[in-house]
């Protein structure tokens, strides 16, 4: 016994020193997020220009079940970023933005976030990303405005009773001030972007639910009447739409990530006819004066990886121009671009790269003359930019 | 008669109810080595009755090393990740057979009932016992469920066990077990249960400002959460001339709510799944000769998995799956010397998979296992190696897109296995002190869904490798003093890499479409220490108590480029994976009495391995409490079983937004004919 009396007095402390450790890391309670600012390496205060943008809003989408979808700020005055302004300005806000933020618009001095997981269109104060309300839309994509109305489609419409089960998607007409759904415009299956020209909003179907028959087709919807005008058929798969300056239309097209590639089509509605198509992964564009911005990252099953692609297209010409950025050593490390957005005014480029979509990404901002001016880590998935404009900001 | 031989080292003592059940395996008198050359954690008897723990998910939570990711509440998935390799790097057995899933190679322990198990034991690296199937080896860590064997007092051929709990989330659980001795060579059981739960809890979310004043506090009931399930087992137990035999089915069937993710404006979710096992297996183990024995597994499995999505807000899905397994195993152990055995087993597997959905790549594969393994004693060194060999043959059909037609693909996979373990009593005269280590190579197959789920899968995929290096000291003392009966410690240290880890990989540009590839790569530091000890400070009054402590990092190494700031992920603690966390059960039994007291901490995570603030999960801990009290009447045994959980209401999570539930009771009588 004598022996043994040593060990486990020595036995006993070590169980001590476990139980004392383990008493230390008590549960706490959970604060809101407030994060301060930080200025990127390299960013400075931009000169403040007439019309020009005071800033932008970034949203991250998150994945989904996480409910990890936020809102960033970069200050142009500051030259200051802030992740997470939403929290900041809403900290009451129960379950915070929610599940996975789609797209981010401001129109009329209001801040839109689409988040699509949790059925909802989140309506703020541009000024200051304080809550105004939200709109319930089940499974919401994208937005356009026009006069007094957004216009958002969503994938779920009514169910079809056929041989499978099928659920058309619509285009709900949200009044903006009274945050009210007005009307709702059935189209195709499972409807993705939006975009406002000439009086019709022109509606991109995916099909994305149904991979052995995808949609193929771009609904015209008249405005005045809202009703579906026509159906003019493009690629399979579409996703995104954003009209020119002439009041063209570039739509997106997926492919069916096996067989068909990825396209961006031309429409020119005043001829019903495709006015150009090229073998380009657009799945994020920026329109800008006659450029149009894209960037996409294909999926190769020869080489099983996927491959950042970016372009910049004359709207007018039809051509494709060498983007200037792609010079900058900083931008060979963008690993997954996701969103493009471009600086009307100073031409900034900005570029976010959703990495491995599980972890932090980054946004990169590089002149208009293509050198890389900073970099700064964002929120998961860095998915959708709006600038803000001094008058959207009063 | 042979004597049996010590050549295994460590003897865990044995439980007074393991006595019979030891007797029956025993039976075949054998001259092999029936211990592990490294001894395991285990649970059993009446341990395993005193734990407020509903199923084998509950129990493992005691086993240091073990992590179990849990979904929430009766139904909810809970799956056991051991030393932070990978839930699918764990072999689980039933009765000494393997439970598959070869759709996602996810055994969900929440579904295995404690009701009629007797035993459940961890073994990190493997059960280190020569005489064993090619499986036995073929895994990185092997947990083994072990059900009730029969028992008989003399001339009584019938014992009758029903029982009946009701508690919390609407649970009642009623159950059946029957145990007849058909002859002194042959006998039977039979058990049955049928649980049902509306799953429903409060839970409740609460965030504050940096003063510590309240943001919002929102509190919720749990929804779909429900759970309906019957299981039926029989098994006959017999014995032959110089051996033994058993045969058992099982079944199961049930219908449950996947309670889902509490998002911002999603406070319910609609999703359902329906499930049915059913299995049938056998063992046979008989002596052939003095210096050899010979034993003989199969199985056959048929499951049915019906999951259906009706929420109209999401994509709607309603898909079936059907999945059968053959499984046939054939081992030879032979004593070359006294202090050498050698054993060969041979494995051959057959799975299957077909499903609803369109274009299905209705995957077969066949699965071919060798392994030869061998013990040998020194002294006081016993030790033990195995080599094996694992090779799969897929057949697969290429997805179907429009009217193009269908390929068939084959592709065929090896990998090997390779392990030692030792085990060394450094004095020779004091065998309180032992000394252990193994080092094992071993590896996983790509799942079905890794390798043909739509979109996703990925049929280039090779095996994922685990290495692991252990080294471990044990030291027993038994008392001779009145007090103290028995004190133990145990303390391992290990390191274990993972590589060509299958991980979802984005395919192109959307969250929404992943591929799995080979390319993670995770290194891990881990301690486990145990103590227990057993006193009786009083006659009659008996109080024990166990101590599982596991420190781990557990790092992600896929992204050497990942490391500009903290937001990197190279050398980030993976996901879920606490650096502290630990259990802690005490005990007191006074006449009739039992009381029980468990604690369960896990430490501080993060959801994944970009290590910031925003990423971090808060620690948890519960306390539970049972108390039971026993009395025998005439012909047959009362029990009254009173179980709190959660005692202090803690409302946390194990996954992020899968709310967990606050305090809840269970209420439970049986009686034992």
């Amino acid at each position: 016994m004598k022996k043994i009396k040593p060990t486990i007095t020595r036995a006993a402390s070590i169980l001590l020193a476990a139980a004392a450790s383990l008493t230390q890391s008590c549960r706490h309670d959970v604060t809101v997020d407030f994060p301060g600012g930080q200025k990127p390496g390299g960013a400075d205060p931009e000169p403040s220009l007439p019309e020009a943008p005071i800033g932008f809003y970034l949203l991250n989408q998150g994945n989904m079940g996480m409910n990890k979808a936020s809102i960033d700020y970069y200050d142009y005055t500051t030259g200051e970023y802030t992740r997470n302004v939403y929290t900041q300005a809403n900290p009451d806000a129960v379950m915070a933005l929610g599940d996975v933020g789609n797209q981010i618009a401001v129109s009329s001095g209001r801040l839109w976030a689409i988040i699509n997981c949790s059925n909802k269109v989140e309506v703020m104060q541009a000024s200051d990303c304080r809550r105004i309300g939200q709109v319930d839309i089940p499974n919401c994509r994208y937005m356009a405005f026009d006069g007094d109305y957004a216009y958002i489609t969503s994938y779920a419409g009514p169910v079809l009773i056929d041989d499978d089960y099928n659920q058309l998607g619509y285009v709900a007409k949200i009044n903006t001030t009274t945050l009210q759904e007005e009307a709702r415009c059935i189209v195709r299956f499972q409807p993705d972007g939006i975009a406002v020209a000439g009086g019709r909003l022109y509606v991109a179907n995916s099909g994305g639910y149904r991979p052995n028959n995808y949609e193929k087709t771009l609904s015209i919807i008249d405005i005045a009447t809202f009703t579906v005008e026509k159906e003019v058929e493009l690629g399979i798969n579409l996703n995104l739409v954003a009209a020119d300056s002439e009041g063209k239309i570039w739509v997106s097209s997926r492919g069916d990530y096996y067989d068909v590639e990825p396209h961006l089509y031309c429409y020119d509605p005043a001829t019903d006819r495709v006015a150009a198509h090229f073998d380009i992964d657009a799945s994020s564009m920026w329109m800008d004066g006659d450029r149009l911005y894209t960037v996409g990252n294909p999926f190769s099953y020869d080489t099983m990886s996927s491959t950042p692609v970016f372009s910049c297209i004359d709207t007018s010409t039809l051509t494709i121009e060498q983007p200037q950025w792609e010079g900058a050593a900083e931008f060979s490390q963008i690993k997954a671009p996701y969103c493009i957005a471009v600086d009307p005014v100073r031409g900034d480029i900005y570029i976010t790269d959703a990495g491995n979509y599980v972890n932090p990404g980054y946004l990169y901002a590089f002149a208009a003359d293509g050198s890389y001016k900073w970099r700064q880590r964002t929120g998961d998935v860095p998915a959708s930019i709006a600038f803000l404009y001094p008058e959207d900001a009063d | 008669m042979v004597v049996p031989l010590r050549a295994a080292a460590e003897v865990p003592p044995a439980a007074p109810d393991s006595v019979a059940a030891v007797l029956l395996d025993s039976l075949v008198v054998t001259a092999s080595p029936q211990q592990s050359t490294i001894a395991g954690q285990e649970l059993s008897g009446k341990e395993l009755d005193r734990l407020s723990a509903l199923n084998v998910a509950d129990a493992v939570r005691y086993f240091s090393g073990a992590q179990i990711k849990d979904y929430g509440g009766v139904g909810g998935v809970k799956t056991v990740d051991v030393r932070s390799m990978g839930s699918n790097h764990l072999g689980v057995f039933y009765d000494g057979i393997a439970l598959g899933n070869a759709q996602n190679g996810q055994i969900d322990l929440g579904r295995y009932s404690l009701d009629n198990v007797e035993q459940i034991s961890l073994y990190n690296g493997q059960k280190s016992e020569l005489f064993a199937t090619a499986k036995d080896l073929a895994s990185a860590g092997a947990l083994y469920i072990r059900t009730r064997r029969p028992k008989f007092a003399d001339g009584k051929p019938l014992n009758l066990h029903v029982s009946l709990r009701d508690g919390s989330f609407g649970l009642i659980n009623p159950s059946l077990r029957l145990e007849y001795r058909f002859s002194q060579s042959l006998s039977g059981t039979l058990s049955a249960e049928y649980t049902n739960a509306n799953g429903r809890y409060r839970f409740r979310y609460r965030r504050v400002y940096p003063d510590g004043s309240t943001a919002w506090d929102t509190t919720a009931v749990r929804q779909n959460g429900d759970v309906e399930a019957l299981r039926i087992e029989a098994a006959l137990f017999g014995r032959i001339t110089d051996g033994s035999y058993m045969v058992k089915g099982y079944f199961y069937d049930s219908d449950r709510g996947i309670p889902g993710a509490i998002v911002n404006n999603v406070w319910k979710n609609s999703q359902r799944q329906w499930d049915r096992n059913l299995f049938v297996q056998g063992n046979l183990r008989r002596r052939l000769g003095d210096r050899n024995e010979m034993m003989v597994n199969f199985k056959y499995a048929r499951d049915y998995l019906h999951y259906l999505n009706p929420d109209t807000t999401l994509m709607y899905t309603d898909n079936q799956f059907w999945q059968t397994e053959v499984y046939a195993s054939v081992a030879d152990m032979v004593e070359i010397l006294p202090d050498w055995h050698a054993n060969l087993a041979i494995d051959y597997q057959l799975n299957t998979l077909s499903s609803t959905l369109a274009g299905f790549a209705d995957p077969t594969r066949h699965t071919l296992m060798a392994a030869l393994s061998s013990n040998y004693t020194l002294g006081t060194l016993s030790m033990q190696g195995n080599l094996g060999t694992t090779t799969i043959f897929d057949r697969s059909w290429s997805p179907r897109r429009g009217d193009a037609p269908r390929t068939l693909y084959r592709r065929t996979r090896t990998a090997l296995v390779a392990g030692l373990f030792l085990n060394w009593q450094p004095l020779r005269d004091y065998a309180g002190l032992r000394v252990r280590g193994f080092a094992k190579r071993t590896f996983r197959m790509p799942t079905f869904n890794d390798l043909y789920y739509t979109d996703m899968g990925n049929a280039s995929l090779n095996p994922e490798y685990a290495t692991q290096y252990d080294i471990g000291l044990s030291q027993r003392w038994d008392f001779t003093s009145t007090i103290w009966q028995w004190l133990e410690l145990r303390l391992d240290g290990y390191h274990n890499r993972v590589s060509d880890k299958i991980i979802a990989v984005p395919k192109g540009n959307s969250q929404y479409r992943w591929m799995m590839m080979n390319i993670g790569k995770v290194r891990i530091w881990g301690l486990d220490f145990n103590a227990e000890a057993s006193t009786e400070p009083l006659a009659g009054l008996e109080i024990g108590g166990k101590l599982a402590y596991t420190w781990q990092r557990a790092m992600d190494y896929s992204d050497p480029a990942d490391c500009l700031d903290a937001a990197g992920t190279y050398k980030g603690q993976i996901a879920y994976i606490p650096e502290h966390s630990g259990a802690f059960t005490a005990f007191a039994n006074w006449r009739r009495w039992e009381l029980n007291y468990s604690f369960i901490y896990v430490g501080g995570r993060w959801h994944n391995s970009s290590n910031i603030p925003e990423n971090y999960e808060q620690p948890w801990y519960t306390h539970d409490m049972t108390l039971s009290y026993t009395l025998p009447l005439r012909r047959c045994t009362l029990r009254f079983t009173g179980e709190l959980n959660n005692l202090l209401n803690q409302q946390y999570e194990v996954i992020l937004n899968y709310p967990m539930p606050g305090r809840n009771w269970c209420l439970g009588v049986s009686l034992t004919l």
